[in-house]
């Protein structure tokens, strides 16, 4: 295509290296020409090519060019990016493929069969019949053989271990079926069901692809949000210098150097130099640690203003870090209890369509008419009860459904997650990243000078600190340039350090220690403070009015400090438990539980993992840490917190949906199947019964399209547009 | 009937292309990225070769 492919500046391409990288940011065609355009432009790099629905960009490029190169190039074009490791989705992705292969088979055999299917309803008999009845069955039994293999694979699983499921009675229907059609074929019959068979196949392997794809869908957009673990770590050589080593070959007593900015690969003790580490991914705590030498750092925090080295104490499954997942592995097991509810319908299912094939094959028999005539009978039981609508009801409204959140900026992993989800009736938030957004913003900027502004803002850009961060995003929003500075030094707990006009300018903790977050900003001997807030995500009362709408209770469970959980609880009205460790975060979920509710869990960090493992059901804001995002069902992006009011509301509406399309499957059924039984059912209106049936279950599933409250739909439509500001304002 | 035994292998013929360029497609990834492709018709036609990234698009 265009901007794609463009001009190789590789000569052996055979060399070329390929690199992925999350870039959130992507949300219109000119982000995918200006990445493609831009990397292209680059030395050494052969193709970019950006995927928009995963948000990610693929890189062709030349095996010098190094990923953290590759990175700067994304982010000198005004994108930030993420390294993405080795795909751990393709796998998935394949079984989600081999379906849409067999629905398509399925597709083709159906719509030829159909058509001399037609010419036989309309009248053909004779040798017409006879040479239509094989022609079909010619298409038929390769199509069956192809696309019949998820269904048969399953079924053989299932018997394998004494157990059956949907896919026993499917298969056993699907074989029967074809073996008396051809039966019928070979003895020149009038009835060969090669048609509806091959219908049956088509209609439960779109229910299966649509299911495969919602899966699919999340997922991608869910890696598109990962990689923010560190992938390794620098480490200090016998002779002195430094090297790049993957975090999996990291070592205890290796000595890791750490630049500032850095993410640890590994505990450790810090050997050499101070700095303030951002541990809110491990404890929930929002204002940045100071480590100096002797300091036990861990895994996933961020070493944030100077570089320090690193003894390693614990590495790989010893780490901190590790210790959270193993109890998120343990808290996620009780999870699998929950009965999907196609496969609770399909317990009551399957025996009653058997013993009714059965019934009325030994009915027909007693009646007296004949094993083939009566067998016939049983097969048209089989087929017209076929769990078509049924094997549809679930996935298509489902998929309908995740489909709408989607767009609102809601990813639900699986429809186990919308089942869970309609039943839950507590929520429990975490603070810092899911009440608040996780990121200090200086409450008020106007009792500075535009001068002083000026000089903040030109020592805030030279620094990593999270309040530098938010205090340079408020200042560039007011369209102020940086001061000329001079020697900027950064010094770990006390600030930025430089010389401006002559004179020294700090940004920094000031002498008079106040509560909460501030900083000082000093030019000669005059201070002034800037008081920092770490705001509520803008809407956190409305999404809350709109859970107790539900009749959903809240509370906030926060591994943060008091101090700071408590304004917060006071401004929403919510009871709030403060200091809590992971392992209180479980405590109080498995409490909650045994009193009977079921708990939404909202939270974001490392440490609220076991808990979003543990819960009936659990979300987590695209900010989250990547072990937050896998261990929860769902995922909301953008600023706003209507994430999970909106997914519950949408759950309660397809759950509604998924019974009444299970009303529709059985009130046809029982319309049909008495037709069935007294032996009525032609070929002509098995297939029109069973498609009529299917695409009324479809239609109805559409109805959740339009299921999502309009009143604040159009600013929600793009969900991170809140976000935009900073990601482009990063590089300036 | 001598109309349908050229008719219907046609028929076969033809539904077995569509089915092989879908396949084909498929492989080809075509279907990986389907909002990217939504979005592509709006992409210009690269500038005249030149150090041009079309900023401001």
């Amino acid at each position: 295509m265009n901007a794609a492919y463009a001009p190789v500046s590789v000569d052996d391409a055979a060399a070329c290296e390929d690199s992925r990288f999350a870039v959130p940011a992507i949300r219109c065609a000119g982000c995918i020409s200006k990445i493609e355009r831009g990397l292209n432009a680059v030395p050494g790099v052969a193709a970019a090519r950006v995927n928009f629905s995963s948000k990610q960009v693929a890189i062709s490029h030349d095996p010098a060019l190094s990923e953290a190169d590759l990175l700067r190039a994304i982010e000198d074009i005004g994108f930030e990016a993420q390294i993405l490791a080795d795909n751990p989705l393709a796998e998935e992705k394949g079984s989600s493929k081999a379906l849409l292969r067999a629905l398509a088979v399925a597709g083709f055999g159906m719509m030829n069969i159909m058509l001399l299917s037609v010419s036989i309803w309309s009248g053909a008999d004779g040798d017409t019949r006879a040479l239509f009845h094989w022609l079909s069955a010619l298409i038929a039994i390769p199509v069956i053989a192809y696309s019949g293999r998820p269904f048969f694979a399953s079924a053989l699983m299932a018997l394998k271990h004494a157990r059956t499921n949907m896919d026993v009675p499917i298969s056993i229907g699907i074989l029967l079926a074809t073996g008396l059609s051809l039966y019928e074929t070979a003895t020149d019959g009038p009835h060969a069901y090669f048609d509806g068979v091959v219908m049956l196949l088509f209609f439960l392997l779109a229910g299966r692809a649509l299911d495969g794809m919602m899966r699919d869908k999340a997922r991608s957009g869910i890696a598109a949000l990962l990689g923010k673990s560190a992938p390794g770590a620098m480490v200090v050589q016998p002779d002195g210098t430094t090297a790049w080593t993957k975090a999996r070959d990291i070592q205890p007593g290796m000595t890791m150097q750490l630049a500032a900015g850095e993410r640890l690969a590994a505990d450790g003790v810090i050997d050499q130099g101070a700095s303030g580490f951002d541990m809110a991914m491990l404890t929930g705590e929002s204002d940045p640690q100071n480590k100096g030498k002797g300091d036990a750092v861990y895994a996933g925090t961020v070493n944030l203003t100077a570089p320090v080295r690193v003894r390693v104490t614990a590495s790989g499954n010893d780490t901190s870090i590790a210790d959270i997942a193993r109890l998120m592995d343990e808290a996620g097991q009780h999870r699998s209890f929950h009965v999907r509810i196609a496969d609770k319908a399909a317990r009551y299912y399957a025996p009653a369509v058997h013993s009714l094939a059965l019934l009325s094959f030994t009915g027909w028999m007693i009646a007296g008419a004949g094993v083939h005539q009566s067998l016939l009978i049983a097969v048209a039981v089989l087929i017209i009860t076929c769990p078509c609508a049924l094997g549809l009801a679930v996935p298509a409204a489902q998929v309908v459904a995740a489909g709408a959140l989607m767009k609102r900026g809601v990813l639900v992993k699986d429809g186990s997650a919308l089942e869970r989800l309609a039943t839950a009736n507590h929520v429990i938030f975490d603070k810092t990243g899911t009440l608040t957004l996780g990121r200090p913003r200086p409450g008020s900027i106007d009792h500075l000078s535009p001068e002083e502004k000026s000089v903040a803002l030109a020592l805030a850009q030279a620094s990593r600190h999270p309040l530098s961060k938010g205090l340079r995003e408020a200042l560039l929003a007011e369209k102020l340039t940086p001061a000329e500075i001079n020697e900027p030094n950064e010094i770990a707990g006390e600030g930025m350090r430089a010389l401006w006009q002559g004179q020294e300018v700090r940004l920094g903790k000031g002498d008079a220690q106040s509560e909460g977050l501030a900083v000082t900003l000093s030019i000669g001997a005059e201070a002034k403070l800037i008081r920092f807030t770490d705001p509520l995500r803008p809407d956190a009362d409305t999404a809350l009015a709109a859970l107790a709408d539900k009749g959903m209770t809240a509370s906030i469970l926060s591994g943060d400090t008091l101090d700071a959980v408590a304004p917060v609880a006071r401004q929403l009205g919510l009871t709030a438990q403060a200091g809590a460790s992971p392992q209180d975060k479980l405590e109080t979920i498995d409490r909650l539980s045994s009193t009977g509710r079921n708990i939404l869990m909202v939270g974001d960090g490392l440490n609220d993992g076991p808990a979003l493992a543990a819960a009936h059901v659990s979300m987590a804001p695209g900010s989250a840490s990547d072990v937050g995002q896998q261990a929860a069902d769902a995922v909301f992006t953008g600023d706003s917190l209507m994430g999970p009011a909106l997914a519950v509301h949408m759950a309660r509406r397809t759950m509604a949906i998924v019974q009444q399309n299970f009303a529709l499957a059985i009130g046809y059924n029982v319309l049909a199947v008495p037709l069935a039984i007294s032996g009525m059912v032609t070929p002509l209106v098995a297939a029109v019964a069973m498609s009529l049936s299917s695409l009324i279950v479809v239609g109805n599933a559409l109805r959740l399209s339009r299921a999502l409250p309009s009143d604040h739909n159009e600013d929600t439509n793009e969900p991170s547009l809140a976000t935009m500001p900073n990601m482009q304002a990063a590089p300036a | 009937m001598s109309g349908l035994a050229i008719l219907i292998p046609i028929a076969l013929f033809m539904g077995l292309c569509g089915l092989g360029f879908f396949f084909w497609a498929m492989r080809n990834g075509q279907f990986e990225d389907l909002d990217g492709a939504a979005h592509r018709v709006l992409i210009d036609d690269e500038a005249p070769a030149s150090g041009d990234d079309g900023e401001g698009e």
